[in-house]
């Protein structure tokens, strides 16, 4: 199919992008990589009258340190992150989940800041975002910035924090360095499928007790959630199989799932506790 | 419409486009390079894939504006002075496609996979190419094909070394 | 840029080509992108065709208006099916399978009433695919909703609402086949009432889409009152005459050409509405018109396969003999019925039997109509699904007789020195050897180390669990002798044209009917001719797949291309030789008997060094100076071939398979098969088939499943959420042959394109059984999501429905009401 004819402005900075979203008026689409957005206007589900292309922002493209955080540009692409010697060291759950997004050829287009963005909680960056407590850098009309935690980043399925004319510029996080464990274990069908449920997991050590646990669950709900219950049981627990099963049990807890073909919501929770159990396991060296 | 100009299999092209044809679409009708296919909407096929300055995309996904300025590379430009690439003789002796549709995009898919990992083994092919559908080989003499390739490219590039 | 090889020579001539395992002629454009799909076709002033397609999936047309549409910029028509209810015919049905079959007739564009989602209601014909596309959007049009009917057993109730209103049944046919009343076996009833053990099981085959990689294309040029029509198709041949008769137009005033086609697997074994749309648009505007499908459109419009609700029953002694085999089909023929839509299951009537001797044996399916696409031939059309009822419930035989699934079969099947052997559904199979297969693919797999690991893994109580799955079987192939499609209703006959021509430098030109997509026919008819001519392999063209060079032919579908095609090309070839025979005695002055023909060369018994060579001959008889008298001045020759029986190959599979009891996920450890096609001609285009068709055989059991909503939506509309497995979820194949040559054809060939896929189902859902069956699993449904094994495992059953909904991938259908509600970065 052929998408609906559109208007096409291609910033090259971010005071360009914001005016050219300011001047697209309501119905403008911000486009990142357009993994996602090109398909859905090729099927016509999407129509909008100006597409704003960030390709050319390069300034939004890049991982940068400042003190404890890793800073990710919006249109850090996903093969950027999986080259990035700084993600290597210090965002290897980034990296875990970055590698199972799609395939090789989307992942050179997609972006890091266009998945967060896009809010699609069957996406796997939204889950780790989430559990890394990410702070989304967000640039307003007149190019004021303000900053907006995960926890009230992804504010319902496929919609965020981002209001009309904003722009998200980058995406903080913490620094997982020595002494994390972490693993994204991801549950599909075929390979390049979207995630029927995901578990996003960074536990820190301190000798044999569990200090921090981080746990993200991607398509349990129309955003991404934090297993709350799970992560208490595990702090301050022995690193044992029989405490991370039982704290895994929890892992579903408050949640309510989608059904759709792939699972019905009963399952999704199901697995939920069972991925838990595994991510955490291979976290914290189990 | 925009203006966009682009390198394809190394000529240079100008043209106007409306922003939402797809690369694809372009390669095919305006520039005649209907080697690159079309198998789905949604991303999933990668019978469309080419390079775009040097990294795979598939060029459904990709709109033709976007490759202003850019080098594209197509199924029809990667044979050198009459010569196949090694791929694309791999393909050949090791059966590696039968009806031929999905091949254009597997094959520059495969080449992308080696210039990121010269020897990867069985299963960095599989999930390498993952992004690519074949309906008819059921995959195994397409990983036969490209490690025969690996071979023969990391030894070729041992040697200029 | 040519992909040439040294031509294998010996002293004594050249090699063999049969049985060399030739790399393919075809390769050199498909690799390079120089290539002919129909989609690259453009022809002057080519108009583009877009469809509006129905929403709902039965409904009468309230109101139409295309008057916004046919304003747009570009468009130069809009068609609905008041322009062409009086032209546009009846997609024909070839295979009326009972005599009181009903068929409601196929429009190719709904006039009054649409009955499936996708149904073509208006055609907009504009300059650019585009300027079309846009215009489709500005139709105005109106549904008034009627009750949807999608459960076949359902629908097949008394008083169940109707597809069409003109049935006073959704039963379109009731076809049976009793060995009793045959004359082939015993009484069925009897061997029931008799029976020491009975089994008796529900399956279900779910409905599949062909999901070639091409998309459906057609484009139509005119001249004059002359229409060529290029199309994505595996039958030019018939599409030709069955165009011309739904049409109209004269079949000499029509040509059809298939260039290079990107995969069939049955999905293009059609007459498609489109093509006949693209015929009549094309007519009625006088302009060459295209038409390429999305793949959207084509999961939702192209015709499915599969769909069978099986009811199968067997009988058998305590020691395990079978007595007894009852199967009754309910079989879904979609909305309409398609060129082969009702014969696909009677076809598999005859495979229920499998490789096993059953005395008695009835068979019954009704054709059910549905609100749902036709479905038609799909790779192996309806042995796939006979040899999954088979070898599904043989395994279930043991399970209830406490037998080695092994013993059961090799207690009951047909033993090496009974072939030929005429079956209880009446069919005589040629040649084959059952055990010798079998043991092969036991030692392929690594049997016993896989069991001993089986064992190992249950008494540990490992949450992985290990099972292997059978599956022995055969199917028939080369369709098909005539005589037999003509006891069996089937509108046409199953013979092959061929034909040669020897140019005058030498050089061959093999014209085939068999039209390929895929398959390696120019290379494979080339190693043919090679032998038969004793001419270089690089010296034979294959021309194919156009009806103005290869007038006759019965096309591509039911592995008969190689079987008949290949066997009407060896008759040609002899004729060749006949013809050139006589030219050379008369050049070489000897008496025809006391020449021989041997690598490529006619000598003088017992002069050895003198000789003609047939391609000097060509030469010789193109100048035409001398030749004998009373004869045409030519070497050229056709034959046609019609088969006397079908070819019989068959196989033993083995799966072992890995189930992950506490998410139901499902991996193959090991595959390996051991399949006997009779003779071989190339062997890796050969075990090209068996990868290819392995991997759609195990594709239906683990991924594939075309899901409608309750509304009669197909939910499973594109490719994230109809999942074709990628290289990453499909293992290495080990394979391999037994060889006992067909005996109904001279290349002794019986047939690979469709072994793998039939094969393969059953010995996957069967590993996966065996791997859980000790947790009190007895089915699961196909195909196995790792929901449905893990409800089976932990909650009983068979896994049951999936959710209709689809996944939310891309917004998923939710995105259809509101448009995303978020800036889609």
């Amino acid at each position: 199919m052929i998408p609906a004819s559109f208007a096409y402005a291609r910033p090259t900075s971010v005071d360009e992008a914001l005016q050219a979203i300011a001047a697209g008026g309501e119905d403008v689409k911000i486009m990142a990589g357009g993994q996602s957005l090109i398909p859905v206007m090729r099927l016509r589900l999407a129509a909008p009258e100006t597409v704003v292309d960030l390709t050319r922002v390069t300034e939004l493209r890049g991982v940068r340190e400042d003190g404890d955080s890793l800073v990710i540009g919006a249109m850090t692409t996903h093969s950027d992150i999986l080259r990035d010697p700084l993600i290597a060291q210090y965002g290897k759950l980034i990296a875990e989940a970055t590698e199972t997004v799609a395939d090789p050829a989307v992942r050179h287009r997609g972006t890091f800041g266009g998945a967060l963005a896009h809010a699609d909680p069957a996406g796997d960056l939204p889950a780790v975002a989430l559990a890394l407590d990410a702070e989304f850098v967000i640039a307003g009309p007149g190019g004021a910035r303000r900053s907006v935690p995960a926890s009230a980043f992804f504010v319902d399925y496929l919609t965020t924090a981002l209001e009309e004319g904003e722009l998200l510029v980058e995406v903080r996080v913490p620094k997982l360095g020595e002494g994390w464990g972490v693993r994204y274990e991801k549950f599909n069908r075929v390979a390049q499928a979207w995630s029927i449920v995901a578990v996003a997991a960074a536990v820190r050590r301190e000798g044999s007790t569990i200090a921090e646990a981080r746990i993200g669950l991607t398509n349990m709900g129309s955003t991404p959630l934090r297993a709350t219950a799970t992560e208490q049981a595990l702090v301050g627990a022995d690193v044992s199989l029989e405490t991370v099963t039982a704290a895994a049990a929890q892992a579903a807890e408050g949640t309510e799932p989608s059904s759709d073909l792939n699972a019905q919501a009963d399952y999704r929770q199901h697995l939920a506790r069972v991925l838990t159990g595994r991510a955490v396991r291979a976290a914290a060296g189990l | 419409m925009t203006q966009i100009s682009v390198r394809v299999d190394g000529a240079s092209y100008a043209d106007d486009v409306e922003p939402r044809t797809l690369l694809v679409h372009y390669l095919r009708e305006q520039l005649g390079k209907v080697g690159t296919v079309v198998g789905c909407d949604t991303s999933n096929c990668g019978a469309c894939t080419v390079h775009l300055d040097g990294e795979s995309v598939k060029s459904c996904t990709v709109l033709a504006v976007q490759a202003d300025g850019s080098e594209v590379t197509t199924i029809e430009g990667i044979a050198e002075g009459g010569e196949l690439h090694p791929m694309q003789r791999a393909f050949h002796e090791k059966h590696g496609l039968q009806c031929g549709y999905c091949t254009p995009g597997m094959i520059m898919a495969s080449i992308d996979l080696l210039k990121n990992n010269p020897n990867p083994s069985e299963a960095e092919i599989r999930e390498g190419i993952e992004g690519n559908l074949c309906r008819c080989t059921g995959y195994v003499n397409i990983v036969r094909a490209v490690q025969q390739a690996a071979g023969e490219m990391s030894s070729t590039a041992g040697a200029q070394a | 840029m040519t992909l040439t090889e040294d031509p294998t020579t010996t002293a004594d001539g050249p090699a063999k080509e049969v049985g060399n395992a030739r790399l393919r002629k075809e390769d050199a454009r498909l690799i390079t992108g120089k290539t002919t799909w129909t989609d690259n076709m453009v022809l002057p002033g080519m108009l583009h065709m877009a469809f509006l397609r129905s929403p709902v999936a039965h409904a009468t047309i309230s109101h139409l208006d295309v008057s916004a549409a046919k304003d747009r910029p570009n468009v130069v028509a809009v068609y609905t099916g008041q322009d062409f209810k009086d032209e546009q015919g009846t997609i024909p049905c070839a295979w009326p399978v009972t005599p009181d079959m009903v068929n409601p007739g196929h429009p190719s564009i709904a006039v009054d009433t649409v009955n499936h989602v996708g149904e073509a209601v208006a055609i907009v014909v504009a300059r650019t695919r585009t300027a079309a596309v846009d215009a489709v959007e500005a139709i105005d049009v109106d549904y008034e909703n009627l009750p949807v009917v999608l459960d076949m057993e359902e629908a097949v109730k008394d008083g169940a609402d109707l597809v069409h209103a003109s049935t006073s049944s959704n039963t379109s046919y009731h076809f049976v086949f009793d060995a009793g009343e045959a004359g082939t076996g015993s009484d069925t009833d009897a061997a029931f009432r008799d029976a020491e053990v009975t089994v008796s099981r529900r399956f279900v085959q779910q409905r599949l889409i062909p999901a070639f990689m091409e998309p459906r294309s057609a484009v139509v040029g005119v001249q004059g009152d002359n229409y060529t029509l290029w199309s994505a198709t595996q039958i030019p041949h018939i599409l030709r005459v069955m165009g011309a008769l739904t049409t109209g137009i004269p079949e000499h005033k029509l040509r059809v050409v298939a260039p290079d086609v990107g995969g069939g697997f049955g999905g293009k074994l059609q007459v498609c509405p489109e093509e006949i749309l693209a015929l009549l648009v094309a007519r009625r505007l006088g302009k060459p018109v295209k038409w390429t499908e999305t793949r959207s459109e084509s999961l939702m419009t192209a015709h499915h396969g599969r769909d069978q609700i099986q009811y199968i029953d067997v009988a058998a002694k305590k020691d395990g003999t079978v007595t007894g085999l009852r199967v009754r089909l309910l079989a879904d023929m979609g909305a309409y019925l398609r060129l082969i839509t009702p014969g696909v299951p009677a076809l598999g009537a005859f495979m229920f039997p499998g490789i096993y001797k059953f005395p008695a044996y009835r068979f019954e399916c009704d054709g059910v109509f549905t609100n749902k696409v036709p479905t038609d031939a799909y790779r192996g059309a309806g042995r796939p699904e006979a040899t999954f009822a088979i070898e599904r419930i043989m395994d279930e035989l043991a399970v209830e007789l406490d037998m080695d699934p092994m013993e059961l079969r090799r207690k009951n099947w047909i033993s090496a020195e009974e072939f030929p052997f005429t079956t209880v559904a009446g069919l005589e199979y040629d040649s084959g050897d059952y055990e010798q297969a079998t043991q092969a693919a036991l030692e392929l797999l690594g049997y016993d180390e896989l069991r001993a690991e089986q064992k190992r893994r249950r008494e540990s109580g490992d949450p992985v669990q290990l099972g292997i799955g059978i599956s022995t079987f055969t199917e028939m192939c080369g369709l098909a002798p005539s005589r037999v499609l003509g006891s069996l209703s089937f509108g046409a006959g199953g013979w092959e044209q061929a034909s040669i021509r020897m140019l005058p430098t030498g050089k061959v030109e093999v014209v085939t009917g068999s039209t390929p997509h895929g398959q390696g026919h120019e290379t494979a008819w080339s190693q043919i001719v090679a032998d038969e001519l004793g001419v270089p392999f690089e010296d034979v063209e294959v021309l194919h797949g156009d009806t103005a060079i290869s007038s006759r032919g019965l096309d591509t579908y039911g592995s008969r291309s190689l079987v008949v095609g290949g066997t009407a090309v060896v008759k040609a070839a002899e004729k060749v030789v006949a013809k050139a025979r006589k030219i050379a005695a008369h050049l070489l002055e000897a008496s025809e008997d006391d020449l021989e023909f041997s690598g490529g060369k006619f000598s003088v018994k017992g002069t050895p060094g003198a000789g003609l060579g047939i391609q000097e001959i060509a030469l010789a008889i193109f100048a035409a100076h001398d030749y004998p008298e009373g004869i045409e001045p030519s070497i050229d020759a056709e034959a046609a071939f019609d088969p006397v029986n079908f070819s019989f190959p068959h196989g033993t599979h083995l799966c072992a398979m890995e189930v992950d009891t506490e998410t139901g996920f499902v991996t193959i450890r090991k595959y390996a098969s051991v399949d006997d096609i009779g003779t071989i001609v190339n062997p890796i285009i050969v075990e090209g088939q068996m990868h290819g068709g392995l991997a759609q055989g195990i594709a239906q059991a683990l991924y594939e499943e075309a899901i409608y909503d309750a509304d009669g939506n197909l939910t499973t509309g594109t490719f994230v959420d109809y999942l074709l497995p990628s290289a990453a979820d499909l293992p290495t194949f080990h394979t391999g042959n037994t060889v006992h040559a067909a005996t109904s054809n001279p290349l002794g060939a019986k047939g690979v394109g469709e072994a793998g896929c039939i094969a393969s189902t059953p010995a996957v859902v069967n590993a996966a059984l065996d791997a859980v069956r000790h947790l009190g699993v007895t089915d699961i449904r196909m195909p196995l999501t790792p929901e449905r094994v893990w409800r089976a495992i932990h909650q009983g059953g068979d896994g049951g429905d999936r959710a209709a909904e689809g996944s939310n991938a891309y917004g998923g259908a939710r995105t259809t009401e509101s448009g995303i509600e978020e800036a889609a970065q």
